[in-house]
């Protein structure tokens, strides 16, 4: 535990430049690099020392990645990693064994090693807790079988979390266990899932007698769904450590180029239109900055929920709003080849790729009527829908 | 400029003052008063506006504190009329302690009138409709008319004609009146001075109600004339739409609030009607709204504060984006009171009322968009 006078961001700064001064990236391997400076505590220090971190303020990780990126610093495979970093890695930190921690996290975040979440399925949407794939013990082992779906970066990743059925039994929210599993294993199948853009950014990922080690079960058997609620809160709280975004950034920006470079598109109504939507987009841009300076303050507000609802409605408008503005062109589509896209770009591309891409932003991490359910009843304090599965063991629900 | 966002929270002293007249209107303001008030001689409420104003030192906040005021800034403006919105207060804060205040800093040597708004002895109004947006051309319903013999000496100019929809101006004791001339300029008129009439005008919002003035002959003081009467107009103008922007945000949110609080008690088919998705979805969405409407008031507030160059942005923003929530907010909370919602004894209709009227006040939000059309280039044509 360093001390207040060793945790101001000036003794920080010290210690990157000292660690710098010692450890040249421009002469060492990316890896040995970037596994010297999380030895070091410099991968996030927010993290505890001896897993990457030092301990103290999150605030101060803006810092060390300055200090770092100045002095040409290798990246860590950070973008392909997201779901590592912005996921699995505060699941493990929260309820991961000190031997899981110690055998994960350095290639974690040294992105030697990429993850992914295996917990949607085709039968289990919104209602995840209903989930069906089986993990049935075998000695030290569990062996699991089922069908996952919408798994991002499955091609890649060398580990996925795994939320599996462990005790059909029992109500559905109580028989569930969380696990990393090795996507290595033979079991483990991963298929392209073709979205309407006409690309295939999704997987699916088939489980046959997939074989995972009882030391690789995260959290204690039957408390799955406790495990799974902080991966998908941990995703929230990634959205603090941003910066700012500039005035026309996202979705409204090729609208409002277009609209300055095309003045032949121009009539009444789409000026109205167009004017709305910027003013919205705007809005949201200083609502977002308001949730971080929430954050920032340490007095976190129910507002995420907000931002993910409107972010959603207005790629959705914005994007409509730019194919109908693009008039015949508007008719034409840039590709519909079947690829394989690294990174999620939801501004990428033409407008109509665009506008078909956005139509996932209302559904994936959580549809906006899911939203809506949560600020009605965690924000407002509404009563709760009818929950008629809560006290039914999951294998007598209806399917 | 754009890129670098002010804080947006409230401070500790904003919330403090928030707290201290949030209590002050529950315990003198109530609904119950001011439905009463309505529809008596008197809308405003005289007594409420000397613990508000005076005692709270609202109607100063604005104010240098050498010129006896809070010398604070149109944050905490913000913070007061947020507040003053949840309660539809009948009181002249915007009128007085913000526009008119405005106008008055923005020309020199206006302390003695200054001091006396800061202690609420005196209120003053902008003499222009209400609905008129930051911009707007210069006023010329009202003209500089030949002098009297003595006015010279005395230094007094004469104007006549009218300004119709005039809001805080019945409680005044003293109009700025820009009138049309050679050059264009901002005049002082005492509301007692003779030739000066006003007339009540029957409001859509009850709980601000409008009047029209005429001047017949009024004798008058020349306080700025040409382009620093137009500055001052602009800059009054400009920090009315703001505020308001704070106070529709308030107002909104104590629409959800009232009805949010609502649909919990009431119960149709043996459950509270909060319990059906079909409210619940849109109470949602109107969170959402709001809470978006706040960050685009606050930064408004924020931009007034500093003089940002990005002010004339920030306000038609708000303006434009604030008006509609409120707006929403207060249908809202009508149609889900059900029956009880449409009634003249609920206060429902306050906040309806003053929705609508505050979403003309100070430009439309079609106004203010069109105004964004010209501000961030993006031209109809």
């Amino acid at each position: 535990m360093l001390t207040e006078a060793e945790a101001t961001p000036e003794a920080i700064r010290d210690r990157v430049r000292a660690f710098l001064a010692e450890h040249d990236p421009a002469e060492m391997a990316s890896q040995d690099f970037n596994d010297a400076r999380f030895d070091a505590g410099l991968a996030w220090v927010h993290y505890p020392d001896g897993l990457g971190g030092l301990g103290v303020s999150r605030a101060l990780q803006t810092l060390v990645d300055a200090e770092f990126a100045a002095a040409g610093a290798p990246g860590h495979n950070a973008e392909l990693n997201a779901i590592g970093l912005g996921m699995a890695a505060p699941t493990i930190l929260a309820y991961g064994r000190d031997e899981q921690q110690k055998r994960w996290l350095r290639r974690l975040w040294t992105g030697q090693e990429i993850w992914c979440q295996l917990f949607s399925e085709p039968g289990a949407g919104s209602d995840l807790a209903a989930l069906a794939t089986r993990a049935v013990r075998d000695g030290e082992e569990w062996v699991a079988n089922g069908q996952k779906v919408w798994t991002s970066l499955a091609q890649h990743a060398r580990r996925a979390l795994l939320v599996a059925r462990t005790d059909p039994d029992v109500p559905k929210h109580q028989g569930l266990t969380y696990f990393a599993v090795d996507m290595t294993d033979p079991g483990v199948e991963v298929r392209p899932l073709r979205q309407l853009t006409g690309e295939a950014e999704f997987n699916e990922v088939f489980l046959t007698d997939v074989r995972i080690p009882d030391a690789d079960r995260i959290g204690q058997v039957g408390e799955g769904w406790k495990v799974a609620n902080a991966t998908l809160m941990s995703e929230r709280v990634s959205i603090g450590a941003s910066r700012a975004a500039a005035r026309e950034s996202g979705m409204i920006a090729s609208a409002a180029r277009t609209w300055r470079s095309r003045s032949e598109l121009r009539t009444p109504g789409l000026h109205d239109r167009m004017l709305r939507l910027w003013t919205e987009a705007e809005v949201a841009r200083l609502a977002g900055e308001r949730l971080r300076q929430q954050l920032a303050a340490g007095k976190p507000g129910p507002e995420g929920s907000a931002a993910k609802l409107v972010f959603a409605r207005l790629n959705q408008e914005i994007s409509g709003f730019e194919v109908e503005l693009a008039g015949g062109d508007g008719l034409r589509y840039d590709d519909w080849t079947m690829r394989r896209p690294e990174h999620t770009n939801f501004y990428g591309r033409g407008p109509g790729y665009r506008y078909l891409r956005a139509k996932g932003n209302s559904i994936e991490g959580g549809t906006s009527e899911i939203l809506r359910n949560i600020v009605a009843e965690r924000v407002l304090g509404l009563p709760g829908e009818p929950r008629l599965d809560k006290d039914v063991p999951w294998k007598d629900l209806p399917r | 400029m754009s890129d670098e966002i002010p804080d947006l929270l409230y401070s500790d002293a904003e919330r403090a003052l928030s707290d201290a007249l949030a209590s002050l209107l529950a315990d003198q303001g109530g609904f119950d008063k001011t439905l009463a008030r309505i529809e008596s001689a008197r809308v405003y409420d005289d007594k409420l506006w000397q613990a508000v104003g005076a005692d709270l030192g609202c109607a100063g906040l604005l104010i240098p504190e050498r010129d006896g005021g809070a010398g604070a800034s149109y944050r905490e403006a913000a913070a007061a009329a947020e507040v003053l919105g949840s309660f539809v207060a009948p009181v002249p804060f915007l009128g007085s302690a913000v526009v008119a205040t405005t106008a008055l800093l923005s020309v020199s040597s206006q302390g003695d009138l200054l001091a006396k708004m800061a202690d609420g002895s005196m209120t003053t109004a902008l003499a222009v409709p209400f609905a008129t947006a930051p911009g707007a051309a210069y006023p010329t319903s009202v003209r500089v008319a030949g002098a009297r013999p003595g006015d010279a000496a005395k230094a007094v100019a004469r104007l006549r004609g009218m300004v119709a929809g005039v809001a805080d101006a019945l409680p005044a004791g003293v109009l700025l009146v820009p009138a049309d001339g050679v050059p264009q300029a901002l005049y002082l008129v005492d509301m007692a001075a003779e030739g000066v009439a006003k007339a009540p005008v029957t409001s859509l919002d009850m709980t601000r109600q409008l009047c029209d003035l005429s001047f017949d002959d009024v004798p008058a003081t020349l306080i700025a004339s040409g382009p620093s009467a137009t500055r001052a107009l602009d800059a009054a103008l400009a920090a009315g739409a703001g505020i308001l922007a704070a106070e529709q945000t308030g107002l909104a949110q104590r629409c959800l609030d009232m009805t949010v609080a609502y649909v919990k008690e009431r119960k149709q088919f043996a459950r509270p009607v909060g319990s059906f998705q079909g409210l619940k979805h849109r109470l949602a969405d109107l969170w959402v709204s709001v809470t978006q409407a706040r960050a685009a008031s606050r930064y408004a507030a924020a931009c007034l504060a500093t003089g940002s160059a990005d002010a004339p942005v920030a306000v038609a923003l708000a303006k434009a984006y604030c008006s509609e929530v409120a707006v929403q907010a207060a249908q809202e909370c009508v149609q889900m009171h059900g029956g009880i919602g449409f009634t003249w004894e609920h206060p429902a209709h306050l906040f309806l009322k003053r929705a609508k009227a505050d979403s003309i006040a100070f430009g439309t939000a079609d106004a203010h968009r069109a105004a964004l059309a010209s501000l961030v280039n993006l031209p109809a044509s």
